[in-house]
């Protein structure tokens, strides 16, 4: 025998399943009258600084279909890499947004403003990114993953230099589309599978 | 004195279900194939959205008045579910968002997708939410949700369940799990539940009865601890490699 660590086990997840929108973006479903305020409606208030980007995409499973049901979560920093809650953080930032593939084109968008970039611990800077996890029925734990920007300095990125693959970073940078515009396409399977994070 | 602001403890995935598992068939095609890409947390999962009592209506976590207003209570068995929201080293977490959905009494989800023969029930919406208080506790009053049959393999069946969401402090900790109700028989022979191969990892799903914690003459009460991830110690953290 030998002393106790006195820790315990974290929770194991469970699929968020085919209803999650009941309890997590109520009125997708119909439901808004349930609660006053549904959080996560948008991650910036208007006169949020910096470059008001739009991303759109979709999440593919491993047949290429784009899945109906998915549901985003997404966090960021403020224009300056500055987080909500931090000291001299952007007011207009929460950083903190909900997003579901449309129930008939499985398409998302997330309207937000492009991050500033945040250095490690160690003080390596990081390139600009927004953390996601993504859920659905069938997505037994939560998947983690991130979004680059194609037109920012990634080479340099301590995470994109992790991946031994090269040809899979792209996985994690969202492509111009026009002013402002972006595509992030997510593949959880398959040819082009996304780099899902553990992190 | 240590300061528990380091990274996010890794997690364990061995206690975590598996992604890919053929008898939850839905699993096959959405699990990841390739492996998950470990590091070290950033600021980016170190940090995450905190909300605040004025976003939390004084109904939110009833969920037996919280779709008619107040006006017309739900069917079902009145239950509470309360427990704790702890990190690893067991301490509390305050003020953090917990939500949760579930069927109705019959078994059917309030939701465009759910077609099941058990009727809406016309006082129940099935969501709430709450905020844990400064120990990190937080109770639900709610009904207890009906099992119900789904499309998966001839003949599958989803024990009773409730589903809940946990924020935590930082995104990292991020977590959906669902509740299991103590005894129910369908536990065993749920392909969903059985996505968790670590036994004592599926029983801390199990909700006990708890008649200490339930009122006479009005709801039994089940408890639910959820523990979320940690922090290391940061003390050696930033020093210079072999110091």
């Amino acid at each position: 025998m030998v002393q106790s660590l006195q820790m315990l086990p974290e929770t194991a997840s469970q699929t968020a399943g085919p209803y999650v929108h009941i309890g997590l973006m109520p009125s997708y479903t119909g439901n808004g009258q349930i609660f006053d305020q549904e959080i996560g409606q948008s991650p910036i208030a208007d006169g949020a600084e910096g470059e008001i980007v739009e991303i759109t995409g979709s999440v593919y499973d491993g047949t290429g279909w784009a899945m109906r049901d998915a549901l985003i979560e997404s966090w960021q920093p403020d224009a300056q890499g500055r987080f909500a809650g931090e000291d001299g953080a952007d007011p207009h930032v929460s950083g903190f947004c909900r997003f579901a593939a449309d129930a008939e084109s499985g398409e998302f968008t997330l309207r937000t403003v492009k991050p500033g970039a945040v250095r490690l611990r160690d003080g390596r800077q990081q390139a600009p990114h927004i953390s996601l996890w993504i859920v659905a029925r069938g997505i037994n734990i939560g998947l983690q993953t991130r979004i680059y920007f194609e037109d920012e300095q990634n080479s340099t990125d301590p995470l994109l230099a992790r991946i031994e693959q090269r040809p899979r970073v792209d996985t994690l940078i969202a492509k111009k589309t026009g002013p402002g515009r972006y595509r992030f396409d997510i593949r959880l399977q398959g040819p082009g599978e996304t780099v899902f994070l553990d992190i | 004195m240590m300061f528990e602001d380091g990274p996010l403890i890794p997690r364990n995935r061995a206690l975590h279900p598996i992604p890919y598992d053929p008898d939850y068939k839905t699993t096959v095609a959405r699990s990841p194939h390739l492996p998950l890409l470990s590091m070290d947390s950033s600021t980016s999962e170190e940090t995450g959205p905190r909300f605040g009592h004025g976003q939390i209506g004084a109904l939110d976590n009833n969920l037996i008045l919280n779709w008619t207003r107040g006006a017309a209570p739900a069917v079902g068995e009145r239950i509470v579910m309360h427990g704790r929201v702890l990190d690893e080293r067991g301490r509390g977490i305050p003020h953090t968002l917990i939500e949760i959905w579930q069927a109705n009494a019959g078994g059917r989800y309030r939701h465009k997708k759910d077609g099941y023969l058990a009727p809406l029930d016309p006082n129940f919406g099935g969501a709430g939410r709450t905020l844990t208080d400064a120990e990190g506790r937080y109770q639900f009053l709610t009904i207890r949700p009906g099992a119900y049959p789904w499309p998966n393999r001839g003949n599958d069946w989803r024990p009773m369940h409730i589903h809940v969401s946990v924020f935590g402090h930082s995104f990292g900790q991020r977590l959906i799990t669902q509740m299991y109700f103590e005894g129910d028989p369908l536990i065993p022979l749920c392909p969903i539940a059985a996505t968790i191969k670590d036994r004592a990892s599926l029983d801390q799903l199990v909700a006990p009865l708890d008649m200490a914690a339930s009122k006479p003459l009005d709801y039994l009460s089940y408890k639910f601890d959820i523990v979320l991830r940690g922090r290391r110690q940061s003390m050696f953290e930033n020093k210079p490699e072999g110091m």
